[in-house]
């Protein structure tokens, strides 16, 4: 499902070269629930970048469902990141001026999916996240625990191959960001392939597979078979 | 994404920023109906002079002696060498074509008048009855000169307002005898047009059959012929006619100048067409100022919106599609503000024509659309910059702070 081979990225700081990711390797199943963890600074945000398709590698090969997608030019990858993969942000990132519904249905929007088709998908994404009476509701009249779950259909309204969530329950209450983790949680269950990068030691413990990450490298692999 | 999804998006966003849209619609406005105004004025100006033209005659042929040829040293076609007079049989001949309505011959030269013990130096016009009709002349009193074979002279003549009033005073000086020179006339008319026509003083001036004036003069010499075509359209056959007949007559020495009133029209249209272009530009200077502010506004925005940029990025859409949107934007805004700009440019030359009706003051057709697409095209090129700006926005960078 996702191959990294020996991929590193290199930052260029002054006159210095920092290793943002060094070498790493990386082979991840589909329907797999994976947590990265790690200290500020390690690499996880970078590594999560790349899995998006929103960063480069400087060196390494990237496949994604067996496709070399860092030789994709920029429109392809646009492609490729709209129709495979899911994002979710510490900090929402809806836009404030469009309603619950809207937000949900943009990925499809950009995808040039006629009216009817998107209104159907996004009923669907609003009744499986509960969010049927908020519908018409724009991000400043939810709460935060609503507008993640906004976040997440918008995410999933593709229906996507991988969903990468970076701090998903960062900028939520406790309870909040429980609903949110049994939500992806439950996604997950169906199929979804879900990576999770957190700082919170409770949430990256519930993940089956628990990668550790220091300096751009990989230190530690709860499940070692799946290593490459 | 589709083009009308496209559209939709941008209407939303230029909507939820009302303040930085109206700012930038105004501009464009602005500049439009400064295109619009402009070109009406400049338009207007143009067709009051022609119309100024028509109503002194256009199908007007003005015949000189001796031909217009820069010869170095006298290129003044008054003060050269004429080889061969124009004469009053020459005028004659003219009636011959049917491309020719009326002929006025004329004879210039001044005498001094007298009546009972005042006197004067005056201008006299010696012609036929046919100038009143082709200079357009009223009477005020008493008639013109009358219908008459022009080679015979008659002791009449017509005087002009200024003459009545320093010479016959509070007397009426119809039926009285003029004496000019060393002859006499009676006064059967008084001229009823002021200012200046064919470059003199009607008010100043006494008009006498032109035989007489031949013999007053004691010169066979015209000073012009004045020849009104039938129609717009006869006006190069007329003129061909008089150059033909005047050859023949002068033993085919082409000797004669023909100078068409609609050629001075054709002069004055052509200034006026340029002084039209010319204001259309200026003010397509205001459209060039439009764009950039709407470049500035668009590249702080860009900055403000990078989140969204991020964003939309990271949900799947590429450079051009981001690039498209922000042009869209443009495109909308130049839009709007073109059709604003026009609603306010027809307002204001609607009311310049209320002001000033003698002043046809609409705006020609190509002012419009050149307004418009003008707009539209600045919009759009003004645009590109920030539009390339977001495109190229890190998605990364552009996510990282909220």
């Amino acid at each position: 499902m996702i191959r990294l081979e020996q991929v590193s990225r290199i930052f260029p700081v002054g006159d210095q070269r920092v290793h943002a990711l060094a070498d790493v390797s990386l082979h991840i199943a589909k329907g797999e629930y994976v947590s990265i963890m790690g200290p500020s600074g390690s690499g996880k945000s970078t590594l999560l970048h790349i899995l998006g398709l929103l960063d480069r590698p400087s060196h390494g090969r990237y496949l994604l469902e067996v496709e070399d997608v860092t030789r994709l030019d920029e429109a392809a990858q646009s492609r490729t990141r709209r129709d495979k993969i899911g994002f979710v942000f510490q900090f929402f990132h809806l836009i404030p001026r469009l309603t619950a519904a809207q937000n949900i249905a943009l990925p499809l929007l950009l995808a040039g999916c006629p009216a009817a088709e998107r209104q159907r998908r996004v009923a669907q994404l609003l009744a499986a996240t509960g969010l049927v009476d908020r519908a018409g509701h724009r991000p400043d009249q939810l709460s935060g625990g609503q507008r993640q779950r906004v976040a997440i259909a918008r995410a999933m309204v593709m229906s996507p191959a991988v969903l990468l969530a970076d701090e998903p329950t960062g900028n939520l209450d406790r309870h909040s960001g429980q609903e949110i983790i049994a939500l992806l949680e439950d996604l997950n269950r169906q199929g979804l392939t879900l990576l999770v990068v957190t700082h919170d030691p409770q949430l990256g413990a519930r993940a089956h597979r628990r990668l550790r990450m220091i300096d751009g490298r990989i230190v530690a692999d709860s499940n070692s078979d799946h290593a490459p | 994404m589709t083009a009308a999804d496209t559209l939709a998006f941008s209407f939303l966003t230029l909507r939820s920023y009302p303040s930085r849209t109206l700012m930038m619609l105004a501009a464009m406005a602005l500049g439009v109906a400064a295109v619009v105004i402009l070109t009406a004025l400049g338009e207007g100006a143009r067709r009051y002079i022609s119309r100024e033209f028509a109503s002194l005659g256009t199908h007007l042929l003005i015949v000189l002696p001796g031909r217009s040829e820069t010869t170095g040293a006298a290129p003044s076609l008054f003060v050269g060498v004429t080889p061969r007079d124009l004469t009053i049989a020459d005028a004659v001949a003219l009636h011959r074509s049917r491309s020719i309505r009326r002929v006025a011959p004329m004879i210039i030269g001044s005498a001094t008048a007298a009546w009972r013990q005042r006197s004067r130096e005056l201008a006299v016009l010696g012609s036929t009855r046919s100038l009143l009709a082709l200079r357009h002349w009223r009477m005020q009193q008493g008639r013109f000169l009358p219908e008459l074979a022009p080679e015979l002279a008659q002791p009449v003549c017509v005087i002009g307002t200024k003459v009545r009033r320093e010479l016959f005073a509070a007397h009426s000086p119809l039926g009285e005898w003029l004496r000019l020179g060393e002859r006499r006339c009676r006064v059967i008319g008084v001229l009823a047009t002021e200012g200046r026509s064919i470059g003199l003083d009607v008010e100043d001036l006494v008009v006498i059959p032109v035989a007489s004036a031949r013999a007053l003069f004691n010169s066979p010499s015209l000073f012009r012929i004045l020849v009104e075509a039938r129609s717009r359209a006869a006006i190069p056959r007329a003129k061909a006619f008089i150059l033909d007949t005047l050859r023949q007559r002068h033993q085919g020495e082409a000797d004669v100048t023909v100078v068409t009133q609609d050629a001075v029209l054709a002069t004055f249209d052509r200034i006026f067409k340029a002084l039209t272009l010319t204001v259309a530009g200026i003010a397509a200077i205001s459209l060039t100022v439009a764009g950039v502010l709407i470049m500035n506004v668009m590249l702080v925005t860009v900055s403000q919106r990078r989140a969204e940029i991020g964003l939309l990025k990271a949900l799947g859409a590429s450079r051009r599609l981001i690039q498209t949107l922000f042009l869209s934007e443009a495109a909308l805004l130049s839009l709007g503000g073109a059709l604003l700009g026009l609603l306010l440019g027809w307002s204001g030359s609607r009311l310049l024509a209320a002001l000033y009706p003698a002043l046809p003051a609409d705006a020609p057709a190509w002012a419009v659309m050149g307004a418009c697409s003008m707009a539209l095209i600045t919009g759009l090129l003004f645009a590109l910059l920030p539009a390339r700006r977001a495109a190229s926005l890190d998605p990364v960078q552009a996510l990282m702070r909220h």
